[in-house]
């Protein structure tokens, strides 16, 4: 009973879902939004189990004085100062509207801002020209560096004046863009379209069960 | 005092016929019809006009409407010029609704069309511009049941070595040999999500050989549901391999929703903990390259697979092995090699040869100036 009904629940639901996308009755569009709003219910349900997931981890850490367990004391700092005033006063409140603007934005924005170093990194190693696929994607990214930039139609008319191409750094570098890199995204797009269908089929079907929690 | 009225007739008949002479009459627009909107769900009519002539000095059109038994109102805004068609999808479904389309001058000089018949909104069941995609769907489900029941008979399915794949176990043993932890990343994806699901399905596969090598398996989560479906799917994994005792539950734990939050919290892992083996699959945006690049500066294999194809760059420049797209879905084939599951795979390659020979069959009639398949495509949303 405890495999039987979830699945007879996911292939119910699940030819539903389909035939709502080619109905625009109001009844069946009004039951689509219904049910993915049922989705919002768990959530909550959800997360006070991962909460204390985070909670025991981290009193674990600090108990077992694992290296670096003082970093868990600033965990239960942070979740005690905004639980303390965002569950009272709200999301809008002045003091907490200031902590997410002064302390999470400017993290998450030192977070982002690494990307930068890392891209320099990993293009580093991925732009050395050791096989021919490799020397293709370094001329590619030349080209599509040099494009990007005001600097590059200026070299490309003074050095490549005798091609009948103005402005050919920007126009190869939209070219390599709108054809090969296009090309190439919309196979994996299909490869991958085909591929979300064919697994939806095997959930429906019960083929596929992990997100029951695996097995038979 | 006869003749000046005389006189006063004659020129207001001249007056009148000089402006007449020089103004232009505007034509009434004409076939007007209301007809409730084919395929939708009954919240609009649509009006539809001849178009006027090109010097009919008609500069816009007005959409004026009359609920049954109530006085005209105008609607929307005024229309250009041109216009031989309006939607009007401010109807309340159930009432009847007649329409007047007025034309009017740059001089707003105006006329009016016959008032319609009355027509409801009603809504359809069956949206019949999606016949040609019903139908596509249907091939493709019959491709996969017939692939699926032919695997069941016991008919043997060439499957393509996958690279990233093959390599599943020798990153698990690298880790088991270095007595060092696996690490499991599925991104930021929802359980709702096709490459979470499949990026779990893996875990399984994973989950069951970790448990035979006693390998710490670490799985930080993004999401609480994925957290607690993730523990029950590495949990029945230990248990079908009959190793429940190794199963720690600590080992898989909610790190945050943030999507930055959870990316320095990873990072954090791979260089305190050093993990001999990284898992990267599932759904990614920008903190993929935090991580994979942060997992190749501490030497760990790293296998990555996602559907997100503008962060395929970001794990094939700083992973050791990646998933392409629709390999992700593939994974569980090539790992279990469930009869199921490669049939399914199957009938999935015919649906892309389906769709290949479309695209040839396309391109060459598109070369002879025949447009069916591109226009069938079109009409297709």
């Amino acid at each position: 009973m405890r495999r039987q009904v979830p699945l007879v629940l996911c292939f119910l639901f699940g030819i539903t879902m389909v035939l709502t996308q080619f109905s625009p009755h109001s009844f069946s569009q009004k039951l689509y939004e219904e049910v993915i709003d049922w989705a919002l219910i768990i959530s909550p349900f959800a997360l006070i189990l991962a909460v204390i997931t985070l909670v025991q981890a981290h009193l674990t850490r600090i108990r077992r004085r694992v290296e670096h367990w003082q970093y868990s004391i600033l965990v239960f700092v942070g979740i005690l100062t905004m639980a303390g005033i965002g569950i009272p006063f709200g999301p809008k409140n002045t003091a907490f509207e200031w902590l997410y603007n002064n302390v999470q934005v400017p993290m998450d924005a030192t977070m982002f801002s690494l990307l930068a170093f890392f891209i320099a990194s990993a293009a580093y190693r991925a732009f050395r020209a050791r096989a021919f696929e490799a020397t293709l994607l370094l001329i590619s990214a030349m080209i599509v560096m040099v494009g990007n930039v005001p600097i590059g139609d200026y070299i490309w008319n003074g050095v490549m004046s005798w091609l009948p191409l103005e402005d050919g750094a920007s126009k190869t570098r939209q070219w390599i863009l709108d054809l090969p890199n296009l090309a190439a995204r919309r196979g994996i797009i299909l490869g991958v379209s085909l591929g979300v269908i064919s697994q939806s089929i095997r959930i429906i079907l019960g083929i596929e069960r992990s997100y029951l929690g695996g097995g038979d | 005092m006869i003749k000046i009225i005389q006189c006063l007739a004659v020129c207001l008949v001249l007056c009148l016929s000089v402006s007449t002479g020089f103004s232009q009459v505007l034509p009434p627009p004409s076939n007007v019809t209301a007809m409730d909107t084919p395929n939708d769900d009954g919240s609009s009519i649509t009006i539809k006009w001849d178009a006027a002539p090109a010097d009919s000095g008609i500069s816009g059109y007005q959409i004026l409407r009359r609920l049954a038994g109530g006085g005209l109102e105008e609607v929307g805004e005024l229309l250009p010029a041109g216009t031989t068609t309006y939607v009007d999808s401010t109807i309340e479904t159930g009432n009847a609704y007649a329409y007047i389309v007025r034309a009017i001058s740059e001089t707003e000089a105006t006329v009016e069309s016959d008032e319609t018949a009355p027509v409801r909104g009603s809504g359809e069941w069956f949206h019949t511009g999606k016949i040609p995609l019903l139908v596509a769907m249907l091939l493709f489900f019959a491709a996969i049941f017939w692939n699926i029941f032919d695997a069941r008979s016991g008919k043997e399915i060439f499957i393509r070595r996958i690279p990233g794949l093959e390599a599943v176990d020798e990153a698990i043993g690298r880790a088991t040999e270095m007595g060092r932890s696996i690490l499991y990343i599925l991104g930021l994806g929802g359980v709702e999500g096709p490459s979470t699901i499949a990026g779990m399905t893996i875990l399984g596969q994973v989950a069951r050989r970790t448990a035979d090598y006693e390998t710490p398996l670490r799985v930080p989560c993004n999401d609480p549901i994925v957290l607690n479906v993730v523990r029950e799917i590495v949990k029945t994994s230990y248990l079908d391999e009959g190793r429940p005792d190794v199963y720690n539950e600590e080992n898989i734990f909610f790190l945050s929703s943030e999507q930055f939050a959870y990316a320095a919290g990873v990072d954090g892992m791979m260089i305190r903990e050093k993990p001999a083996a990284i898992f990267l699959q599932g759904s990614f945006a920008a903190e993929s390259l935090l991580m994979a690049e942060t997992g190749n500066s501490i030497g760990a294999i790293q296998i990555a697979g996602t559907d997100s194809e503008h962060q395929l760059p970001f794990f094939i420049a700083a992973c050791d092995y990646t998933l392409i797209g629709e390999e992700l879905y593939a994974a569980t084939a090539y790992l279990s090699r469930d009869p199921m599951f490669l049939g399914s795979l199957k009938g999935q390659d015919w649906g892309k040869v389906v769709i290949f020979a479309a695209i040839m069959l396309g391109v060459i009639l598109e070369l002879f100036g025949v447009n069916w398949i591109t226009s069938l495509v079109q009409r297709v949303r």
